[in-house]
């Protein structure tokens, strides 16, 4: 099989954020592999591990993405596609989605992963948007997957109910939680990630100009919620707090 | 300049979701005095479309196939497409659920269009639409603008209020045929959840439960407490590695991102991945019995205690007051 997986580097979920000149400052953070992404990795390798074939990891970014790609190659992937967007204006889910259907627009393709949403951005639009643009159908949000005669059965989380999907290939799906437990690169894992193939590529490897993928939305601020101030620690008899609160809740917060 | 705006309604369990509404008021104000239309989907959907006029549509198209009689990304794109090209509207807004996730970026990349997702507000300044959106799961914001025309944006549920309801508003609901094409999307089965009557990311009260809960037969406690304030349960991610629960009720930046009304955080020590997930609720309660737990630093109201007494006692305080 031609597995495929869109990932996405992010920033840690632990960490916390900071905002300059509207900004987010990037400088000693952490960053992962988006989690999602991580599901839609173990997957795939399962499904090589299956099917055989093989897995082929493709993130769009900036250079540093490398060390999430050898992560990726580390847990099991075959090879790794970085395509650079450095100097893409304004871009958003619709350029990452005209750069990779430039890059898949010419290979074969059984089935496309990716993650259900991105952790930092947040609008989980490109799944969607690729699989339109390359004429291929989706499911989003799958918490099970199994493929046999050209078919993919998935099960889809829908607001907690479950709809089982069957759907011919190639389709693309975006990984859900629950899916599986990624493993953890091994340390053969992560000897043999180095001699594995990471190619990158820029918008002219792929005949694309900078207009062809600027952003066709644009983030005017960046700015961090308001400090909340102190809450109220209730204190005293346990039988009057809980009655102090429930009275608090009704005529100062007014929410019941 | 006035504008008009369709609005892509949705349909759970034979009623409009309340986003709906939302996304009704949200288009009335963009529309500035244009036409803010209603969108029906669905195989027989007439009786139930009229419902959107008591909310403040000026008209309401419906497309009925029984192609469409469920949710699928083709079906949908398909006859969002036509009804699009046939109004040709100058915004378009939707509710950011399970469905206007799956549909707006598939129909935006359909049609050639941005899209803003996961609009928590909207200003207008001049011609111009600002929406605001969470981003890193709320842990910071972004203003965003669309920049090509289409005012194109699906809002979170529970944050633009809907306008009050008015009976006396009625109209036609206007047909429009669509010839949608056979669907290679099949769903065999859908499995109902039934623990939880209400909707996470819908409801106006949560009951956490985090590592605290100390095993899944205490959830329980919550569940009855929930019930009493007519709320959901939810959980943090230490309940759900923990196997208390299962992953579809964890909240955080893994997980659901929610905005209750109100957030009672039951044994959730308060992680900064989990606090993403719910920081923006609008009163927030937390029973916890270590002083010293981060929760507290962004709770309205906290009670240390051992949960295991101060829940029941909670639950039975609310059904006194609420009855």
């Amino acid at each position: 099989m031609n597995i495929y997986v869109i990932m996405k580097r992010t920033f840690d979920t632990e960490e916390k954020i900071s905002i300059e000149n509207g900004e987010i400052v990037e400088d000693g953070a952490e960053f992962i592999i988006n989690p999602y992404d991580e599901y839609a990795i173990e997957e795939a390798i399962q499904l090589r591990e299956e099917h055989g074939g093989e897995v082929t990891l493709v993130t769009v970014g900036d250079e540093e993405g490398e060390k999430e790609l050898r992560t990726g190659l580390a847990m099991g992937a075959d090879k790794a596609v970085l395509i650079e967007d450095e100097d893409v204006e304004d871009g958003d889910a619709y350029s990452t989605q005209a750069i990779l259907a430039a890059y898949f627009k010419d290979k074969e393709i059984d089935i496309i992963l990716g993650g259900n949403v991105a952790v930092d951005g947040g609008s989980g639009q490109v799944g969607p948007r690729l699989a339109e643009q390359l004429g291929i159908n989706h499911v989003t949000s799958i918490v099970k997957l199994e493929v046999a005669n050209g078919k993919a059965t998935v099960e889809k989380d829908v607001e907690g109910d479950q709809e089982i999907i069957e759907i011919s290939l190639p389709v693309l799906v975006t990984a859900q939680q629950g899916l599986n437990e990624p493993r953890y690169p091994s340390l053969p894992g992560i000897m043999k990630a180095k001699k594995k193939p990471l190619d990158t590529l820029d918008l002219d490897d792929l005949d694309l100009d900078e207009d062809d993928v600027e952003g066709k939305t644009k983030t005017v601020d960046r700015y961090l919620p308001p400090v909340k101030k102190a809450g109220k620690i209730l204190e005293g008899d346990l039988d009057d707090q809980v009655k102090e609160l429930v009275s608090l809740l009704k005529t100062e917060a007014k929410v019941i | 300049m006035s504008k008009n705006i369709l609005v892509i309604s949705e349909i759970r369990d034979g009623q409009f979701r309340n986003v709906t509404f939302e996304a009704i008021a949200a288009a009335k104000e963009i529309s500035a005095g244009g036409e803010v239309t209603g969108v029906v989907l669905g195989e027989s959907v007439t009786e139930t479309a009229n419902t959107l006029f008591h909310y403040g549509v000026d008209r309401v198209l419906k497309v009925e196939s029984e192609k469409l009689a469920q949710y699928t990304p083709e079906g949908y794109t398909q006859a969002l497409q036509a009804v699009v090209e046939k109004e040709d509207p100058d915004g378009i807004i939707l509710g950011h659920t399970s469905i206007g996730r799956d549909v707006a970026p598939k129909l935006a990349a359909r049609i050639g269009f941005g899209l803003v997702s996961d609009a928590i507000s909207l200003e207008i300044t001049g011609e111009e639409v600002i929406f605001t959106r969470p981003i890193y799961s709320g842990k910071a914001f972004e203003k965003m603008v669309v920049k090509d025309g289409l005012i194109f944006a699906t809002i979170r549920p529970n944050n633009i209020a809907a306008l009050e309801k008015n009976d006396t508003l009625t109209g036609k609901v206007e047909s429009v045929d669509v010839d949608i094409k056979d669907l290679q999307t099949i769903i065999k089965e859908v499995v109902k959840n039934t623990a939880s009557g209400v909707d996470l990311s819908e409801a106006s009260v949560i009951v956490a439960g985090g590592r605290g809960m100390k095993g899944a037969e205490n959830f329980k406690i919550l569940d009855e407490l929930a019930e009493v304030l007519g709320g959901a349960v939810g959980a943090s991610r230490g309940a759900c590695d923990a196997e208390y629960c299962d992953y579809a009720l964890q909240i955080g930046q893994t997980g659901k991102v929610v905005t209750p009304d109100l957030y009672i955080a039951v044994g959730i020590s308060g992680a900064i991945q989990h606090v993403a997930g719910m920081s923006n609720s609008k009163v927030i309660v937390a029973i916890n019995k270590d002083p010293e737990a981060e929760i507290f630093q962004i709770a309205d109201y906290g009670i240390v205690g051992d949960l295991f007494d101060v829940v029941p006692k909670l639950t039975e305080e609310f059904k006194k007051v609420l009855v």
